[in-house]
This record gives structure tokens, C-alpha cells and sequence, in this order.
């Protein structure tokens, strides 16, 4: 058969080509919680800098004010709000909710996502 | 009358005995409002008799000329070759994902349409029953003695777009799903909702929404799946107050 688990088929979740909006928000979904986990994982060990003494993590934390970690830290922001939103999509379509709607209300939710990420962007940057 | 023609180059998949698969072009001169199955009837005839493909109807009722035209799910016998490429184009022809290739554009839908039968699908279905309830109500009569066929033609199109049956060999899949929830209206049997409750039946979905996407028939698959969790979680919170 085709449709083995595979790594290979695995990967093909990944593939936009020809694919429309809810497939779109299928991979988004998959790639944010990805992010999200692997942000856990480093999160994690970034904490564990506390073990180490103060100056092991006061320097941790000097390093994080650099703008590069602020991107990476935006980006966090970006998962978990792309994810939420789109996880209340499914979480309501599911079960017959707006199923009819699922395009336009995706599109609607990351209209939503952007002005919230722009909002945290600004503060981020450009804030005190 | 003056017939205007393309020069479209086909680019067809060739897989025989489990072989791995190849791909094959033909320069086909051609009325660009033919369909995509014209075409490959036309390299059947003059190029290559050894290349097989399913096909019946020519009228999108048989369900049989499903293939990847460009890498999208589609009847080939109702896809005009103007909308999927242009003059001096190429047109890729594969057979649908998520099926076992039997050889060239030919797939195994043994157990697709044994699933089909395990979800009582009805080939038949009162005027009401047979639509969508969101569709608009093009009834002549309203009488309900009046039956028509269903929309869906087993074509398998969901089935190949869809990413829960790209990685499982035993996910029911959109069609089989579609199925079960239109012979639930019909007959309220209980066996159907057990069916469809099981990690391979209605929860197995991962709300892609790509079949609904490449449906040429207007089954809406992915609404029906939903519609049949909504039943499926109805019917386990009365049996809890049963017990």
C-alpha cells in the first residue's frame, strides 16, 4: 500500500503545493506545535542556568536582551497565538460548528493574529 | 468550424509490477476544451496501447477516471485540458495517492469499497436525504416518495487528498465516513455510530479539510465527518443517562 506511516509520507504533510486554506491551517498547526515543543525544550534549559548560580543566569539573561533572541522570542509569541486561535477553529468545526465557514474563519483568525503579533512586536522593540 | 489547438506535452506516470515509477511524455496536439481524459484515451490509441487508466462514463457518474492532474485530485472525464495548463504546457497525469498502484494510473480500491459497503452505503436516497441540508432546495416535488442516487460516485478524490489516509493503512477515510453519516439519517442504526466511533472512523479526521476541497460531486465530506462526531458524541451522552 501507499499510505504506509512512513517517514517519507510524514513528510508529505508538510507539502502546500496544490493544497487549499484548510490544508494551509492543517500544516500551520503541525509546524507551531513543533515550534512550541522544541521552545519548551529550550526554555527548559535555559532554566536550568538556575542551578548553576546567579552569574551563570544573569549572563544567560544579558544574552536574551540581544535582538536576535527577541525575534526568537516573538517568534515563540507566534506559534502560541497562531496555534490557539486555530486550535479553537478545529476545536469548534469538529464538532460541526462553523464547519461550513472553516476557510473564512481562518482567515479571519490570523487576520487576528497578526494585529495581536504586531501589537506584542511594538512593545517588544520599540516599548520601555 | 475552426478547432482550435494546443501543443500540450502529457507527462504520464508509468508503474508496472511494483517497479518503480517512471514518467512517460507524449506531445499531443489537441482541442484544449477536450477533457484530461481525451487525452489519455488519445495516447491509449496512438502512442502507447500498453498504458492502462480506468475510465467508463465519460460524464462524471462512474467515478472511475480519478487521477492527479497536476498534482490536484481530479475527474479527469469532466477536466478541461484549457483549465489545467496552457498552449505549449505540460500536463502531469498520476494516479491517486493513497491507494496501492496497480499499474500506470490504475489503483486498488478493493478495500475502499469494501469499507463502503461495511458503512451500509445506499446507493439511493429520498429526495431530502439524498442533499446536503445547507443546500439549496431544488425539489419539484416534496412528497418524499421520490428517491434519487446519491451524490457521492466513489471516486476516491477525498481519499487521496486526504493526510490522515497519507500515513494510516486503516483509516476508514472521507468517502467511507460520508457514507456511514448518510446511512445514519436514513436508518438511525446504532451500529453505524459504533462504526464510526473508533480511532479509524470519525475520530481519525484531522480536519484538513481537503476533501471537501477536491469533491467533485458535492458530497462535503468534511461536514458530514463533523456532523457524524456531533451524532456520535449525542448518542454516548444518552447512553450514560440510560445505564
Amino acid at each position: 500500500m501507499s499510505n504506509h506511516p512512513t517517514p517519507s509520507n510524514f513528510w508529505r504533510w508538510f507539502d502546500p503545493r496544490n493544497r487549499q486554506i484548510g490544508y494551509w491551517a492543517f500544516i500551520l498547526n503541525r509546524i507551531t506545535a513543533l515550534g512550541l515543543t522544541l521552545y519548551l525544550l529550550l526554555h527548559l534549559i535555559a532554566l536550568s542556568q538556575l542551578s548553576q548560580g546567579a552569574a551563570a543566569f544573569n549572563s544567560f539573561i544579558a544574552m536574551a536582551k540581544n535582538p536576535v533572541f527577541k525575534v526568537g522570542e516573538l517568534l515563540v509569541i507566534a506559534a502560541g497565538v497562531i496555534h490557539g486561535l486555530n486550535g479553537i477553529r478545529i476545536a469548534l468545526t469538529s464538532f460541526g460548528i462553523g464547519t461550513r465557514y472553516q476557510k473564512q474563519s481562518f482567515l479571519a483568525l490570523m487576520a487576528v493574529a497578526l494585529l495581536i503579533l504586531f501589537w506584542f512586536g511594538q512593545i517588544m522593540f520599540f516599548g520601555e | 468550424m475552426n478547432v482550435e489547438k494546443w501543443k500540450v506535452t502529457f507527462v504520464v506516470s508509468r508503474q508496472k509490477n511494483q517497479e518503480p515509477r517512471l514518467y512517460q511524455s507524449f506531445q499531443l496536439e489537441i482541442d484544449p476544451d477536450e477533457y484530461v481524459l481525451d487525452g489519455v484515451e488519445r495516447i491509449w490509441a496512438f502512442h502507447d496501447r500498453s498504458l492502462t487508466y480506468r475510465h467508463a462514463c465519460h460524464h462524471s457518474t462512474c467515478g472511475a477516471c480519478g487521477m492527479l492532474v497536476n498534482g490536484v485530485e481530479k475527474l479527469t472525464c469532466i477536466t478541461s485540458i484549457r483549465s489545467v495548463t496552457h498552449n505549449g504546457g505540460t500536463l502531469k497525469v498520476e494516479p491517486l495517492r493513497n491507494f496501492a498502484v496497480v499499474s500506470d494510473l490504475v489503483v486498488d480500491m478493493s478495500n475502499f469499497y469494501t469499507h463502503l459497503e461495511a458503512a451500509q452505503f445506499g446507493q439511493v436516497a429520498s429526495l431530502a436525504q439524498a442533499a446536503l441540508p445547507h443546500d439549496a432546495d431544488t425539489r419539484s416535488v416534496t412528497d418524499g416518495e421520490f428517491e434519487r442516487l446519491v451524490d457521492c460516485i466513489e471516486c476516491g478524490l477525498c481519499v487521496s487528498a486526504c493526510p490522515s489516509a497519507l500515513t494510516s493503512e486503516t483509516y476508514y477515510g472521507p468517502a467511507v465516513l460520508a457514507a456511514a453519516q448518510q446511512a445514519f439519517n436514513q436508518s438511525k442504526n446504532s451500529a453505524l455510530i459504533h462504526f464510526a466511533d473508533q480511532h479509524d472512523g470519525a475520530w481519525g479526521c484531522h480536519s484538513a479539510y481537503e476533501c471537501s476541497a477536491v469533491c467533485p460531486s458535492n458530497v462535503d465530506p468534511a461536514w458530514r465527518i463533523m456532523d457524524l462526531r456531533k451524532k456520535t458524541l449525542a448518542y454516548r451522552i444518552k447512553q450514560l443517562f440510560r445505564k
